[in-house]
């Protein structure tokens, strides 16, 4: 079987970037969890820094440079994606949702997402299913049970009685992506060759 | 090959004085631009189509019929007209009229508008935009070529047994263009129709353009294996013939241009107008968008090479409108820049155009071709 393409977009701004850290540890989890099945991954990772001026600039003049535009094309094409915010004022932040607006209607529909947050404290965790779930809801995507929010004391952490510890929550969340992404998504219709797997809810 | 400028007729500060002109300031300006543009040799003047501000030209034919009677030789035009908005009917009648006034010297270039509330403030309906195009446009034609219509859509009241009149000069509508930006949709109808395919060419990167343009040319060809009926309603029995090749496509492109004899007075000049530009500024700089656009900042030498360029990437093509006066540019500027396009430019231009081209390749339709292919098709029944 063919590698998967698997896109990762890391909205961290400062270098070295937690928000990327964590990025890096689900595309761990999530090629180990695939590689147990047998399939191998191709990741390609875009960290939006160095794209937050052609960024805006696309907001303003309507088509990208180079680089973006090539970004934009990978995650629209990649058979799924991870997705990490840090966040800001209790939701992701602009650079992070800027880029997502600039993406064709349709880019993610029926596309395995995994979406990540990073943040201070762990009383931001709720961003990613007030804000991330939504964003990823709007465009038909089809987003992983778990979400990883990674506060700073999570690093050094061990979790409490009631709270798996990171590595657990970024396990689980790998090897759901994994799952999704073995069943092939779900695409649309209308891009659905006659032959391709389509995950089925009941 | 024709040369011309098109006006968007937008009323912007000037940044190096702090002072927008007066719409009537404006007005006058745009029509002491358009009598420059014959002055210095120029084939086309072409006038946008707005009904909000900061944009003053909402009444295109009173424009361009003051214009007309003002000038000998020049094409008037529109750039846009819009199909979606205005009823089908009263272009029809503006346009024909105007053909009369202007004694055929007008062509028109149809466009959906891109201003959202313009459409609910006309009655109409934005996400309608493409349906309201193909519709009003398949009426526009029909009155123009049918004496009495009967019609039926969904846009606007049926019509039972309507006469537009002014007929047509000549019963020889006037030729159309139509003009996208991004939309496939209206390369085909160009195609479609037989119709020409008029393409910005300013915000954009030039590749852009060029898919567009391909689009329209192969879409072109393919519907030139169409019905005759089809190829007389088009641009009569002589180009039907031409319809066999994408090559004898009519294609326009824009352009923005600012010139000096020393490039870097250009880019000096020239830059706090692109900085404060409502369409350019604030994003990319004037190098990042002169190289990833066509917007050429330079002396005239580099203005021909940038635009001979543009037929290396969409073909030959019929008609190259510049935009010229914008973004504030105050008369004296825009009217020495037409001195240097009309004396240095264009007329190396139509010699290295008139070189490359290979015969076949077909005039941007004028009215006086027009007219004739019709009496040669009405005589050959």
């Amino acid at each position: 079987m063919s590698a998967l393409n698997l896109a990762v977009v890391s909205g961290g701004l400062s270098v070295p970037s937690s928000t990327r850290l964590l990025a890096d540890r689900l595309v761990e989890a999530t090629t180990a969890a695939l590689a147990g099945a047998g399939r191998e991954v191709h990741v390609q990772l875009h960290e939006l820094r160095p794209l937050a001026g052609p960024i805006s600039n696309h907001l303003v003049t309507g088509w990208p440079s180079p680089a973006l535009g090539a970004a934009l094309e990978e995650v629209s094409g990649a058979d799924a994606l991870i997705a990490v915010s840090p966040i800001f004022s209790a939701s992701f932040s602009g650079l992070f949702k800027s880029f997502f607006d600039l993406l064709d209607p349709g880019a993610l529909a029926g596309k395995p997402v995994l979406i990540g947050a990073t943040g201070g404290t762990a009383r931001h965790s709720l961003a990613l299913d007030h804000a991330l779930r939504p964003l990823f809801a709007y465009q038909r995507a089809l987003v992983a049970p778990t979400a990883v929010f990674a506060a700073s004391e999570d690093w050094g952490g061990t979790g409490d009685s009631h709270t798996d510890t990171l590595p657990t929550r970024i396990e689980r969340a790998g090897q759901e992506l994994a799952a999704l992404m073995t069943v092939g998504g779900m695409r649309p219709a209308d891009d659905r060759s006659p032959t391709a797997p389509v995950l089925g809810f009941h | 090959m024709q040369f011309g400028i098109f006006s968007v007729g937008d009323v912007t500060v000037d940044p190096t004085t702090g002072r927008a002109p007066t719409e009537g300031e404006r007005i006058k300006a745009i029509l002491a631009i358009a009598l420059k543009a014959e002055e210095v040799g120029l084939d086309v003047f072409a006038t946008g189509e707005h009904h909000n501000p900061p944009f003053v030209p909402s009444s295109p034919t009173t424009m361009l019929g003051w214009i007309a009677a003002k000038t000998e030789r020049i094409v008037l035009s529109t750039a846009t007209t819009l199909i979606t908005t205005n009823d089908p009917v009263k272009i029809a009648e503006d346009y024909a009229m105007l053909q009369h006034v202007a004694d055929g010297r007008v062509d028109l270039m149809m466009g959906r508008g891109n201003t959202g509330p313009v459409y609910p403030w006309f009655g109409q309906d934005i996400r309608q935009g493409i349906p309201l195009a193909t519709e009003n446009y398949a009426l526009l034609r029909r009155l123009w070529r049918e004496e009495v219509v009967d019609w039926e859509g969904r846009f606007r009241t049926p019509l039972q047994g309507f006469t537009s009149t002014p007929r047509p000069l000549d019963d020889t509508p006037p030729f159309v263009w139509h003009g996208s930006i991004r939309s496939p949709e209206i390369a085909e109808q160009a195609a479609y129709w037989g119709d020409g395919f008029f393409h910005n060419n300013i915000f954009w990167p030039q590749e852009h353009t060029r898919r567009m343009v391909q689009l329209y040319r192969t879409r072109f060809a393919h519907h030139g294996h169409g019905t005759p009926e089809q190829a007389i309603v088009g641009l009569g029995g002589q180009v039907f013939m031409r319809k066999n090749s994408q090559d004898e496509a009519i294609v326009g492109l824009g352009g923005q241009v600012f010139m000096r004899k020393n490039s870097q007075d250009a880019v000096r000049e020239f830059r706090p107008y692109f900085d404060n530009a409502p369409v350019y500024g604030h994003g990319p700089s004037l190098e990042e968008f002169t190289e990833a656009t066509p917007l050429t900042v330079g002396s005239p030498q580099q203005v021909i090479e940038r635009t001979l360029g543009f037929r290396d990437a969409v073909g030959d093509y019929q008609r190259q409108l510049f935009l010229m006066d914008h973004a504030g540019l105050p008369l004296k500027t825009v009217l020495e820049q037409l001195d240097i396009l009309g004396e240095e430019v264009v007329p190396v231009l139509r010699e290295e155009f008139a070189k490359l081209r290979p015969a076949g390749v077909p005039d941007a339709p004028t009215h006086a071709a027009l007219a004739a292919a019709r009496q040669q098709t009405e005589a050959a029944k």
